[in-house]
């Protein structure tokens, strides 16, 4: 069952979560998201042939806000939460690659 | 004086008369936490001094007659933001975080002059059925301090049957009200996906979570869901549905004759505890005695609704988490060195083992060569699950079930083992991913430990299930008993 | 070896709403960083995004201006990654069905006109902005949730200038609709471009190129070109193109690697749970082109049928909205159409080249240009003294106010005249001989010299009629 998931895969799949694992924990979530994905692999039981997807199951259709602004004038009080701030700003440490988008 | 386990209705009839006021209820229940909750440990966070100042200024407005819930203490639920209160989430992400705003469930109860006496504990942003995840402490069961509360609103059930507070909120995602109101004897409402506004309450599966009160009656209990339900413009998937007076009609009228009830044989099959079982089977005969029919129906993909579940729950999580990365609120780890760092290290520190395993089961779902085959699986079976209940429905006026598998489970007996835990919600889950109405009500004992029976209504039609809920507890005794470590004052 | 080359281009462009796609702030800039942000902006733990119907709105007469079929069911989904702009670690965009697709505008290249598709046209949200300062970053929220829309095209040009012809096209168009102000130079169209080139009779495509940094529609040319031929030296020296997104350096003209891609992104979509799927009837596609404004094809119809201008004035003046809102407005005043449409293409097009501005950044106004054509069409002013009264009009004065304080009023009225005809045929019996001769340019010259008796403000009409009237009476 554990090898439903390589640890180079996990390993991948905590670098895209932006978590660390040492080796320890490498070993010891491999196994247990292994036994996991394995459950999951029991979906491949199910003819889901032509059956639409479900994202959601509100009874809610097309409800949207009219486009009418209005500042909440949380500024302050945001900024005050942040861990580090400079001049209005949110600081962070020098963001060296370039975004995507 | 000794009304700590008293219902919101005679509570009410003893401020109205001014027997108790609302500071010396507060006051009151305040001893009585600090006291109890040395076993209980539900609550994380006390909000005493501004409780005592909101009853004195309740007191002073003078009770509202016609409010059942003028001057009454409730708890919250640690997922759900709260202005100025420290909310957590029970985890060490969020140990400090004072949000701005409050959850729009948490406004409305504090428009019905409610008191907001604190925030209580949970599994760690509400994964989990134990709340052996909190990143602060161990909630205990009301009824044996060596038994887990369940979870996620462990601290939720517990702060309730323990008699700390007549009513909390709580949050379920895959059955995190019902089961911990299960496991400790009381009374715990899922409502329809898109009754209660979701705004402020912390993001676990959005398509999903519901709030939902955890009371000690039925008719608690629905007096809070008509406080709190109802559109909100900050949650474009709240319904637009008008909101009935689920207390209108509960009282001696009500009655349960010529319902037809379905009882799916999957709810009573392999890996149900066999006392839990009967308890089951007996209120089946309770409510044929009472006038209704029950017939055995089949929900064929069931058992396929706790992989479904993990898989759109983990993803959506995964997204939602992503938000925690030391840069806006939260936790920063110390000793960056970059802005990798800041990410990696904040959340590799804030968060708990359970929440990186679902984040990496999410995240693995979604990602690329893999979407097709888990997340998009998942929310296909989802539509069968829904079928499934559908069908049922269409000739029965609610479905009928135990909650959980078994009773409360000893502490630090299934924690390390997720597999066994993740199957314990097999019989809650479905309701969520069919966003269906699903209420947790005492049903019995199995070893001095309390059974709840689930009662699981249409979409929006909670009145039945609070009618059919109602009559069972009136002519039963289940609810009437309480736990050693109750409040008696 | 000859090739062919694929260009793919993705536009951003900004709406111009009053509030956020997501979130009731208001979308304004220049003002302090973070002032216009909330704990939605900021990805607060709890909050909801709220669907704008403005966007939406905007959405489609996009969709409609870009002949684009539009999804009638269509809904929204997460584009998860980290950066410190994008608060919730996910983009709010259209991924699975976007608002568009299938969509065209027409280009013309070299006299040839040709379709240029669209692949689809979603909606989505901007992130903040991030700034750089000694070894940190500062992040400025205003901008996150600014609503956007992302216009794909379809692998259909083919070469730099179809690529120059398209953008302008495209802006030209979404002008027209008024939703965004287009302006690349302010960051409100932004503009990503991919080029590959391929031999002849190739028929998968030749590997990508990404390029970034392109802020004007000459350096996406520019950009291109040098793209293009470096592609093709590698090529025919035998080697292979990398996929890699490189950077296009003004000073030098040429692109520069910034990285090689590794791979694709995996930014895990998924369809948004907190939103509801948007549902576009007929009836509500019927209502916003009912209200849309008339795109340039149609104004240029108009302006040739009704207003009697030629096609190629037409045409000129319909190439931006400023101008053509600017023309009707004249045309409005009351200025002949013709004579509206020759000003602006000449005086006062010459005039904005000369300063470098915008007309809107000006003090023209329809009303004064129209009421100086109307002092030329009714004599007060001649074209000559238009010119001066043109200089006050980019001043922002009234024109007749200008002529009067100036003293450039016209001098038309022959009771004036006359007198002083007779005086300068009275000083000139050899010009009036020359003329009896039949020698014409005698009449020029007597011309002039009434011009100059009257410090050149009498109406050259006015003055042949009655001086051919003396000469032949
Ligand atoms: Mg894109
Ligand atoms: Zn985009």
């Amino acid at each position: 069952m554990a090898n439903n998931i390589s640890k180079d895969q996990v390993q991948h799949v905590a670098e895209l979560a932006k978590l660390e694992l040492d080796d320890n924990q490498l070993d010891y979530f491999t196994d247990q998201l292994g036994q996991i994905i394995g459950l999951f692999e029991t979906l491949n039981e199910v003819d889901t042939t032509d059956v639409p997807v479900t994202s959601t199951v509100s009874d809610q259709l097309n409800v949207m806000r009219e486009d009418v602004a209005d500042n909440w004038n949380q500024k302050d009080a945001l900024l005050a939460n942040a861990p580090e701030t400079e001049n209005g700003y949110i600081k962070v440490p020098a963001i060296i690659d370039e975004s995507e988008d | 004086m000794n009304y700590l386990d008293k219902d919101l209705t005679s509570l009410h009839e003893d401020l109205v008369s001014g027997k108790i006021t609302a500071e010396s209820l507060t006051k009151e229940t305040f001893a009585n936490i600090k006291k109890t909750d040395e076993t209980t440990q539900a609550f994380l966070n006390l909000n005493e001094d501004a409780a005592i100042k909101n009853a004195q200024a309740i007191d002073q407005a003078g009770i509202d007659a016609d409010n059942v819930l003028s001057g009454i203490p409730v708890a919250i639920k640690d997922n759900l933001v709260t202005e100025g209160l420290t909310t957590t989430a029970a985890s060490k992400m969020l140990e400090n975080f004072k949000p701005i705003y409050s959850a729009t469930a948490v406004e409305k109860l504090a428009a019905k002059q409610t008191i907001n006496v604190g925030k209580v504990n949970m599994d760690e942003f509400a994964m989990g059925g134990s709340t052996e995840n909190s990143a602060f402490k161990i909630t205990k069961n009301a009824w044996d301090a060596t038994k887990v509360p369940g979870g996620s609103s462990g601290g939720s059930a517990a702060a309730v049957a323990s008699g700390q507070v007549p009513v909390a909120l709580g949050s379920d995602t895959g059955g995190s009200i019902r089961q911990p109101a299960s496991f400790n004897g009381v009374v715990g409402m899922k409502p329809t996906y898109g009754r209660v506004s979701r705004w402020g309450l912390i993001a676990f599966g959005s398509s999903l979570d519901q709030i939902g009160p955890i009371t000690r009656t039925v008719k608690d209990n629905a007096a809070v869901l008509t406080a709190i339900a109802g559109h909100d413009e900050h949650d474009l998937t709240s319904s637009t549905k008008k909101v009935p007076d689920f207390t209108a009609g509960l009282d001696d009228s009500a009655s349960v004759k010529g319902m037809k009830i379905g009882l799916p044989k999957e709810f009573i099959g392999e890996g149900v505890d066999a006392d839990v079982k009967a308890a089951i089977l007996a209120a089946a005969d309770k409510f044929r005695e009472l006038g209704a029919t029950v017939d055995e129906v089949s929900l064929p993909h069931n058992k396929y609704g706790v992989a479904a579940y993990y898989i759109i729950a983990s993803s959506e999580a995964s997204s939602n988490l992503q938000r925690f990365d030391g840069i806006r609120y939260g936790y920063r780890a110390k000793d960056v060195q970059n802005l990798e760092d800041v990410y990696v290290k904040s959340r590799s520190e804030g968060f708990g083992d359970e929440v990186k395993r679902r984040i990496m089961l999410g995240t693995y779902s979604l990602s690329a060569g893999f979407y097709d085959a888990y997340f998009k699986k998942a929310a296909q079976v989802r539509t069968l699950i829904i079928q499934d209940f559908q069908k049922v429905m269409q000739d029965h006026d609610f479905i009928m079930g135990p909650v959980a598998p078994t009773v409360a489970f000893t502490i630090g007996e299934e924690v390390s083992d997720p597999m066994t835990m993740y199957m314990n919600d097999i019989l809650t889950i479905p309701v969520n991913l069919a966003g269906l109405p699903g209420m947790s009500i005492p049903a019995g004992f199995s070893k001095g430990l309390p059974i709840g029976l689930q009662l699981i209504g249409k979409p929006f039609d909670e009145a039945t299930i609070y009618k059919a809920g109602y009559v069972f507890e009136q002519n039963t005794e289940f609810h009437k008993q309480t736990p050693e470590l109750g409040g008696q004052a | 070896m000859n090739f062919e080359t694929t260009i793919g281009l993705e536009v951003h462009v900004e709406l111009k709403t009053n509030s956020k796609i997501f979130s009731p702030s208001p979308v304004a800039f220049g003002n302090q960083p973070n002032a216009n942000t909330n704990v939605i902006d900021w990805g607060y733990p709890g909050v909801l995004p709220t669907t704008n119907k403005g966007v939406v709105e905007s959405g489609i007469t996009a969709a409609l201006a870009l002949h684009a079929e539009i999804e009638k069911h269509n809904h929204f989904d997460r584009k998860n990654y980290f950066y410190p702009d994008n608060p919730k670690a996910y983009q709010i965009t259209q991924a699975e069905k976007p608002i568009a697709h299938d969509g065209w505008i027409e280009i013309e290249v070299d006299g040839e006109k040709k379709k240029i598709g669209i692949a689809e046209m979603h909606i989505e949200e901007d992130a903040g902005k991030n700034t750089h300062e000694h070894g940190a970053s500062f992040v400025d929220l205003n901008r996150q949730g600014t609503p956007l829309i992302e216009i794909v095209s379809k692998p259909d040009i083919a070469s730099p200038d179809e690529a120059y012809a398209y953008l302008e096209a495209l802006r030209q168009r979404i002008q027209f609709t008024g939703v965004s102000d287009v302006k690349m130079e302010e960051g409100s169209m932004r503009v990503d471009v991919n080029i590959s080139v391929r031999p002849i009779g190739q028929k998968e495509y030749g590997t990508k190129t990404e390029l970034k940094n392109l802020n004007s529609f000459n350096y996406v040319r520019k950009g291109l070109a040098f793209e293009e031929q470096r592609q093709q030296r590698v090529l025919m020296s035998g080697g292979t193109i990398q996929q890699e997104t490189r950077r296009y350096d003004e000073n030098s003209g040429q692109t520069i690697l910034m990285r090689v891609k590794e791979g694709s992104d995996d930014y895990r979509y998924f369809p948004e749970p907190d939103l509801p799927a948007l549902e576009i009837s007929d009836d509500w596609i019927q209502k916003v082109e009912a209200a849309m404004p008339e795109m340039p094809g149609k104004r240029r119809d108009r302006y040739v049928n009704e207003l009697g201008i030629t096609d190629y004035d037409a045409m000129v003046l319909t190439q931006t909205k400023e101008m053509s809102d600017f023309f009707e407005a004249t045309v409005a005043d009351g200025a002949d159409a013709k004579m509206a449409a020759n000003y602006l293409q000449g005086d006062v097009n010459a005039f904005l080249n000369d300063n470098h501005v915008d007309l809107q950044d000006t003090k023209l106004t329809p009303a004064n240009l129209a009421g100086m054509i109307n002092l030329i069409t009714d004599g007060t002013i001649s074209s000559k003294m238009a010119k001066k009264v043109f200089k006050g009009v980019t001043e922002g004065q009234d024109p007749k106010k200008f002529v009067e304080e100036n003293g450039l009023v016209q001098l038309s009225d022959p009771a004036q005249l006359q007198p002083i005809i007779d005086s300068v045929l009275a000083d000139n019996p050899q010009s009036i001989e020359d003329f009896n001769n039949g020698k014409d340019r005698a009449v020029g010259f007597l011309v002039g010299q009434i011009m100059k008796q009257t410090h050149g403000k009498a109406n050259p009409q006015v003055v042949n009629k009655l001086l051919m009237a003396s000469l032949k009476g």
